[in-house]
């Protein structure tokens, strides 16, 4: 076995700065290099050690790229079928009503196959937390067009690019769900750079403080790259999501306190 | 004894699944069972038991909703009829998949497509032989009186636990709508937390430091791993089919030819049978009560002392093909059945017995 390149003398308990959390599985992720959904895994795992809120969670997990999310979080999860995990978690939470529940979606998942499901469960102000990767497109099933697939994007389903007067619009969901009445918390984040990480980190956080008092539904969409199914390098990804989708999924706050903060961009 | 009621069939579903300890109930309006939740609504379980009714949007969501909450040991139920037990079949699939305990109530209305609101069994392919995708089987129970529909609740969730395994009582719109007289059993208090937790050490209730983290799911990507799933699932069957069958039997030490029926065509064939009768036809009734376990062997026994068994439902010869299965071809076998919400009478079943089997 190689000598390991931290030497054993200096890594002691007291040097350590900053580790993995013990609530992320010891395993290699699944995920694509360069996928920002290893980043979001993480930023949720260390906010409910940080609360020590490991034996009070039940989270659910979707369809699509993060189907295998319950093998790399060290929590109690349920593999949902597709597009039904806030079923599954209404019912969980209903019935647990100490417990923290989350689901975690993508945007196949949740905006086309689960859309009854999230706007009910969010009209309803269920009081659990909704973590909403969107990268527009299908990354699991090799690159098909999703419901948030920028007009003009490329995809396998979308050649020549989207074509909106035959393909439909992108779905501005998170808009939709801000402007109900059950919804306490919505916000639109990021993961390609350490301060959009931190502000991702504070977003779960305050969602899941916000679950503790019972105030309806927070939803946090993470804008995401998907290098492979664009067909990009992770670094040129990163570049073309913030020229091109952050520009139609704008970041920051949405909804906050139950309120309205910004005004919805439902359709341009 | 218990307290004695007069209630419709779905009142006594709803009625038992509070007694029996039932931690939710989710669901979706259908005719003719919409009295189940009607019923559970204004009863305010959670003031009595602290039962959790929840009205959902879709079948599709009941159906996961019961899915995520069985994941977590608690002691749920839906029931809907035939369109939304079929948009529920993706459910129920990955239900029977994860391995989770559930009573599911299909009061079954003639079909196909949106068909009609009367009675039917035509649902007992869809319930009995999968209807979801996979190999999968559910405990079939099928009620022909209110008083099942009271008592099978009872013994679904048993089975359900017992077995880790959804379980579907396959009644029909008669059923549900007719009222009788119904012995309701002595309310069973709702598990605790502790309870719960330590009867279902499998459930997902938030992982302690003490063990390992629980995930509930139907996947596994490596064949070897997916094939040792199937394996495991049907060993359980196996089991089921060993120690869970249940039947009925009225008339047939002395009889010549059987009638075979479930539910509710069982209660015509009775009066059926007594008509028979008193022509000096020597005529039995077989009712399985449970479809799945299928009473394969009893059948079969009685085959070898009988000249001919007449199968009557509310389908277009369903469950047949089981009694065939079970008989051989030894005897002859027929299957008399209205179809579309008709509801056989006792006269043109006695008729279809002297033509068809005596006759024939």
């Amino acid at each position: 076995m190689e000598e390991p390149f931290v030497k054993t003398e200096i890594r002691k308990d007291e040097n350590i700065v900053y580790k993995r959390t013990d609530l992320l599985v010891d395993r290699p992720l699944s995920y694509c290099p360069g996928c920002g959904h290893g980043v979001v895994h993480r930023m949720l795992m260390e906010t409910l050690e940080e609360m020590d809120i490991q034996d009070k969670t039940i989270g659910v997990s979707p369809v699509g790229c993060s189907v295998l999310a319950y093998d790399f979080m060290n929590i109690d999860m349920l593999g949902a079928a597709h597009g039904r995990a806030p079923a599954l978690a209404t019912a969980i939470k209903r019935l647990w009503p100490n417990k923290f529940v989350f689901t975690y979606q993508g945007d196949g998942d949740l905006a086309a196959i689960g859309t009854a499901e999230t706007i009910h469960a969010c009209n309803r102000g269920e009081n659990f937390t909704i973590i909403f990767i969107n990268n527009g497109i299908y990354g699991m099933t090799g690159g098909q067009m999703a419901p948030t697939t920028l007009p003009g994007m490329r995809s396998s389903t979308s050649p020549y690019g989207r074509d909106v007067q035959t393909m439909g619009h992108p779905l501005k969901i998170t808009e939709l769900i801000a402007n109900l009445p059950g919804v306490y918390y919505v916000t639109r984040q990021a993961v390609h750079t350490p301060s959009h990480v931190r502000k991702t980190k504070k977003a779960i956080r305050k969602a899941f403080e916000q679950q503790k008092e019972n105030k309806g539904i927070a939803f946090i969409e993470v804008v995401s790259n998907c290098n492979s199914g664009w067909k990009m390098t992770p670094v040129q990804s990163n570049k073309w999501m913030e020229e091109n989708m952050f520009p139609f999924y704008p970041l920051g706050d949405i909804k906050l306190d139950g309120k309205l903060i910004q005004k919805s961009e439902i359709a341009k | 004894m218990g307290e004695l009621r007069l209630m419709k069939g779905n009142e006594a579903v709803a009625e038992a699944a509070i007694r029996a300890g039932c931690d939710g109930y989710f669901g979706y309006p259908i005719t003719p069972q919409s009295e189940v939740m009607e019923y559970l609504m204004a009863e305010k379980p959670h003031e009595r038991t602290g039962m959790v009714v929840l009205q959902a949007e879709s079948e599709t969501a009941s159906i996961n909703m019961l899915y995520g909450a069985a994941g977590t040991g608690k002691m749920v139920m839906t029931s809907s009829s035939s369109p939304g037990i079929s948009l529920m079949q993706e459910g129920i699939s990955y239900m029977a998949g994860a391995e989770l305990p559930a009573v599911i109530v299909n009061v079954v209305r003639g079909g196909p497509g949106l068909g009609t609101i009367q009675p039917s069994q035509a649902d007992y392919f869809q319930a009995v032989k999968g209807g979801g995708h996979g190999d999968y089987k559910l405990v079939v129970l099928a009620p022909a009186s209110v008083q099942e529909m009271c008592d099978h609740v009872k013994l679904g969730f048993d089975l359900a636990f017992k077995y880790r395994n959804p379980v579907m009582i396959l009644s029909d719109g008669a059923i549900g709508q007719m009222m009788e007289k119904v012995v309701l059993f002595d309310p069973i208090p709702r598990r605790s937390e502790e309870d719960l937790i330590k009867q279902n050490p499998w459930a997902a209730t938030g992982k302690p430091k003490s063990r390992e983290h629980i995930i509930i799911t139907s996947l596994d990507l490596d064949p070897a791993g997916q094939e040792r799933v199937n394996l495991k699932l049907q060993a359980k069957y196996k089991k089921i089919e060993e120690n869970e069958i249940l039947y009925e039997t009225l008339g047939c030490e002395d009889a010549e030819f059987i009638f075979v029926a479930f539910g509710l065509s069982a209660r015509i064939c009775q009066k059926s049978m007594d008509l028979a009768r008193a022509k000096g036809i020597k005529i039995g009734l077989f009712r399985p009560i449970t479809l799945f376990p299928f009473p394969v062997k009893a059948i079969h026994d009685l085959g070898k002392k009988v000249k001919g068994m007449l199968v009557v439902e509310m389908n277009a010869g369903q469950m047949i093909e089981d009694v065939k299965l079970s008989v051989g071809c030894s005897i002859k076998i027929e299957h008399y059945g209205r179809f579309g919400g008709i509801i056989p009478t006792p006269d043109e079943v006695v008729k279809a017995l002297e033509t068809q089997i005596i006759g024939g």
